[in-house]
C-alpha cells in the first residue's frame, strides 16, 4: 500500500507539471483558435534561459529563475503572438499548426546548435530530503513541486474567476464578437493569454528540469504528455486541463510500476483513445455544438 | 544528417587548391559517431578524444608520412541512421571507421564493414559483439563478458551482498549486461530481488526508485547509459535510499557526476577507463583534455584518444594504410605506451577484437572519482 501511494504522489508531481502546460493548451485554444505543437519546447526553453543566465551573466538560481520567466513571456508569449500567431491564423488553423510545427523543431534545433545537445544538470528548488507522511516516506522536494504547480493554478484560476481582467479573458474565450461589442479589449486579452501561457511554461520548465534534466529534446515527451492531459481533461476547459494533467501523471507512473516501462507512455495513449471514443469532449470537457 | 568536418591545418591551407596532390598526402578516418540523441554525451566526448589523437598525430608527422583528417558523422543515436552513414563511408574505400559507440548501433552496421574488409574500431560494449566472427571488429573498452564478472565478484567480495536489485537500460547495451550480470550472480548464488527493465533516454524514474525501495535487496546493480544514470542517481537522492550502488563506467564517469552532482556520492564499481587512474599518461591525458576542451573527459573521451593511436601502431607494424593489413596487424597486437604513449595503458587485442588491459574498482567520493583497486590483466 505504501509503494502505491509513493506512485500516486510521484504521479501527481509530474502531473501537476503536465496539468501546467497543458491549460496553456486550452487557454491558447479558448481565446485564439491556436493549437501550439510547440508547447512542449516551450518548457523546454526556459530552462536554458535560466541556465544561460547562471553560466553566462553569473546570476543566482532565484535571479536566474526570474529571467528566464521575463524572457519566455517575451519571446514565448509576445513575440510568438507578433510573429507566428497574428499573420498566419488570418490563414485559417491549419497553416497555423503547421507553422507552430515549425517553430518546435526550430526551437528543439537552435537549442541543440546554440546551447548543447547533451543534457545539463538544473538545480531544485527545493532540497532532496525525505520526510514522512501517514508513514509513508515522501520526497520533500516533490512535495515542493507539487505545492508550488499547484499554487500557480489556483492563482490563475482565483485571476481568472476573481478579476475584472480574467472576467474580460474569460468573455474573450467564450464569444469574442459579443465581447467587443460589450466594450472588452480583446486583442488585449487574448495577448494576455500567450504571456500566461508563456509564464506557465517557465514554471513547468523550472519544476521539470531538475528531474528531467535540461536537454534540447525534453519537449516531445512534455508536448505529448500536455496533448494528451488537454485532450483527456477537455479541451475547452482549464479545469479540464488541470484534471486531465494530474491523471496523465499518475496514470503514466502507474504503468511504468505494474505494465513495463516501454509503454508506459502507451497507457495514457490508450486513455486518450477511450476517451474520444466514448467522451469526446473529455472528462470535464463542454460538449461545442457546430451549426452548418 | 549533419555532417561536421574537421580538417586538419595542412588540409584546410591547401587542400581546396592542390587536392590531388595533398590527397596521397592525407588519409580520411570516417569517424560515425553518436552525436545528438540519447548517446550525444557519449559521442561528444569520443569526438573530443579523437580529435585531440588526430591533432597530436599530425603534428608529429602523421601515420607513415600521411596527416589525417577526419569526418565527424552524426548517427543522431540511431542504428538505421548509423547503417547509412557507414554504407556511405565504405563507398569512399577508408582504411579504417571510426565508431559507433551504441552496441545496437555497431550491431546493425559490422557486418558492413566485414563484408567490405575494413576495420572499424568500436565503441560498443556489449557482450556479444566480438562473438560473431567478424574479422574486422575492434574494441577500446572491455566487453562486458570481461567486465561482468569482475563485477560479480565485486558484489561478492566487498559488497558481501546476498540480494541484488537489477536496473538496465532496454537497448542492446543493457540487455548484454543485464544477461551478462544475471549469469555471473546465479553462478555466485546471489539472489536477483529485482530486474527492472528502462527505456534509452528516460526522463522519470521515480517509479523505478520506488521498486527498487520494495525490492529490499541489499545492493543495486545499475547499467544505464550516462544520462540516465544520472537521473536515476538524482531520483535515488531524492526519495532518500541509502543502498550499495554498483555498476560500471557508465555509473561512474565524470559526465554521471557532473550531472547527478552531490547524488553521485558513494556510488561505487569498475571502471575499465579513466582519468583518474593511478597511470601518469592517463592523468597526463584528463589534462590535455581539459586544457583544450574545458571539461574533464569520461571513459567515452579515452576510447576514441586511444582510437587513433590504434590504428597508427598497427599501420606502423603493416608496413602501409591498407584495411586489410591493418586488422591483421591488430589481431594479437600489444600496443605498449613506451612505443606508442598515446595508448596510455599497455592494450592486447585477441583475435576476435577483444580487449586485455589493466582495470579498477572505484567510488565517487565528494563529487570525484576514487580509484580504490587496480586489477591486473586478464592475462598478464
Amino acid at each position: 500500500m505504501g509503494e502505491f501511494i509513493q506512485l500516486v504522489v510521484t504521479g501527481l508531481t509530474t502531473g501537476a507539471i503536465y496539468a501546467l502546460a497543458a491549460i496553456g493548451f486550452t487557454l491558447l485554444w479558448q481565446t485564439s483558435q491556436t493549437i501550439n505543437f510547440a508547447q512542449g519546447e516551450f518548457v523546454m526553453l526556459p530552462a536554458f534561459f535560466a541556465l544561460a543566465a547562471m553560466n553566462v551573466l553569473g546570476l543566482p538560481f532565484s535571479l536566474a529563475a526570474l529571467v528566464a520567466i521575463a524572457l519566455s513571456v517575451l519571446v514565448l508569449g509576445v513575440v510568438f503572438k507578433t510573429v507566428v500567431v497574428d499573420p498566419l491564423i488570418r490563414q485559417g488553423v491549419l497553416p497555423l499548426v503547421i507553422s507552430t510545427i515549425a517553430v518546435a523543431l526550430l526551437l528543439k534545433d537552435g537549442v541543440k546548435e546554440v546551447y548543447s545537445a547533451e543534457a545539463q544538470p538544473f538545480p531544485s528548488f527545493v532540497p532532496d530530503t525525505v520526510v514522512t507522511v501517514l508513514g509513508t516516506p515522501v520526497s520533500l522536494s516533490q512535495l515542493g513541486v507539487l505545492a508550488v504547480a499547484l499554487a500557480v493554478i489556483a492563482a490563475l484560476q482565483g485571476f481568472l474567476g476573481g478579476t475584472r481582467t480574467g472576467r474580460q479573458m474569460q468573455a474573450t474565450a467564450q464569444n469574442p464578437t459579443v465581447a467587443r461589442i460589450l466594450g472588452v479589449p480583446v486583442e488585449r486579452m487574448v495577448m494576455y493569454t500567450f504571456v500566461i501561457n508563456a509564464t506557465l511554461a517557465a514554471v513547468a520548465s523550472l519544476l521539470i528540469s531538475p528531474i528531467y534534466l535540461a536537454k534540447f529534446s525534453n519537449g516531445e515527451h512534455l508536448g505529448l504528455a500536455a496533448f494528451v492531459a488537454a485532450i483527456v481533461g477537455g479541451f475547452n476547459q482549464v479545469r479540464g486541463a488541470i484534471a486531465g494533467g494530474l491523471l496523465v501523471g499518475v496514470v503514466d507512473n502507474l504503468a511504468a510500476a505494474y505494465v513495463s516501462a516501454a509503454y508506459r507512455q502507451a497507457v495514457p495513449l490508450a486513455l486518450l483513445v477511450l476517451i474520444i471514443l466514448f467522451r469526446p469532449q473529455g472528462l470535464l470537457g463542454r460538449r461545442e455544438e457546430r451549426a452548418v | 544528417m549533419k555532417s561536421t568536418r574537421l580538417v586538419t591545418a595542412l588540409a584546410a591551407a591547401g587542400l581546396v587548391a592542390a587536392a590531388p596532390a595533398v590527397a596521397q598526402q592525407t588519409v580520411k578516418f570516417p569517424n560515425i559517431i553518436e552525436l545528438s540523441g540519447a548517446g550525444a554525451t557519449v559521442g561528444t566526448n569520443w569526438r573530443n578524444g579523437v580529435e585531440l589523437a588526430v591533432s597530436e598525430i599530425n603534428a608529429a608527422g602523421g601515420i607513415l608520412g600521411r596527416k589525417i583528417v577526419t569526418e565527424h558523422v552524426d548517427t543522431q543515436s540511431n542504428p538505421g541512421t548509423a547503417r547509412a552513414a557507414i554504407q556511405r563511408a565504405l563507398d569512399d574505400n577508408p582504411v579504417v571507421i571510426f565508431g559507433p559507440i551504441y552496441s545496437g548501433s555497431v550491431k546493425a552496421t559490422m557486418q558492413l564493414t566485414a563484408d567490405a574488409g575494413v576495420p572499424q574500431i568500436i565503441g560498443g560494449e556489449a557482450a556479444d559483439l566480438t562473438a560473431q566472427g567478424s574479422k574486422f571488429i575492434f574494441r577500446t573498452s572491455f566487453g562486458q563478458n570481461v567486465s561482468m564478472p569482475k563485477l560479480a565478484n565485486y558484489l561478492r567480495d566487498e559488497v558481501k551482498a546476498k540480494s541484488v536489485a537489477v536496473i538496465y537500460v532496454n537497448n542492446d547495451f543493457g540487455k548484454g549486461g543485464r544477461d551478462a550480470i544475471m549469469k555471473e550472480l546465479q553462478a555466485r548464488n546471489i539472489k536477483v530481488a529485482a530486474d527492472l527493465s528502462t527505456e534509452s533516454g528516460q526522463a522519470d524514474f521515480a517509479a523505478d526508485v520506488i521498486k527498487i525501495k520494495a525490492a529490499n535487496a541489499d545492493a543495486v546493480f545499475v547499467y544505464l547509459n550516462e544520462e540516465e544514470s544520472a537521473r536515476f542517481l538524482r531520483e535515488v537522492k531524492k526519495q532518500g535510499v541509502s543502498l550499495p550502488l554498483v555498476g560500471e563506467t557508465t555509473l561512474l564517469g565524470q559526465k554521471v557526476i557532473d550531472l547527478a552532482g552531490d547524488a553521485a556520492n558513494g556510488v561505487r564499481g569498475h571502471v575499465g577507463l579513466t582519468v583518474d587512474a593511478p597511470v601518469p599518461a592517463m592523468q597526463e591525458f584528463g589534462r590535455k583534455f581539459q586544457a583544450k576542451y574545458n571539461y574533464k573527459p569520461d571513459h567515452n573521451g579515452v576510447k576514441g584518444y586511444i582510437a587513433p593511436y590504434m590504428v597508427k601502431a598497427a599501420a606502423e607494424k603493416a608496413g602501409k594504410l591498407d584495411p586489410k593489413a591493418i586488422a591483421s596487424a591488430l589481431h594479437g597486437l600489444t600496443i605498449t605506451p613506451d612505443k606508442t604513449p598515446g595508448i596510455l595503458i599497455e592494450a592486447t587485442w585477441d583475435t576476435t577484437g577483444e580487449i586485455d588491459r589493466i582495470s579498477f574498482l572505484a567510488e565517487v567520493q565528494n563529487g570525484k572519482q576514487v580509484i580504490t583497486k587496480t586489477l591486473p590483466k586478464l592475462k598478464p
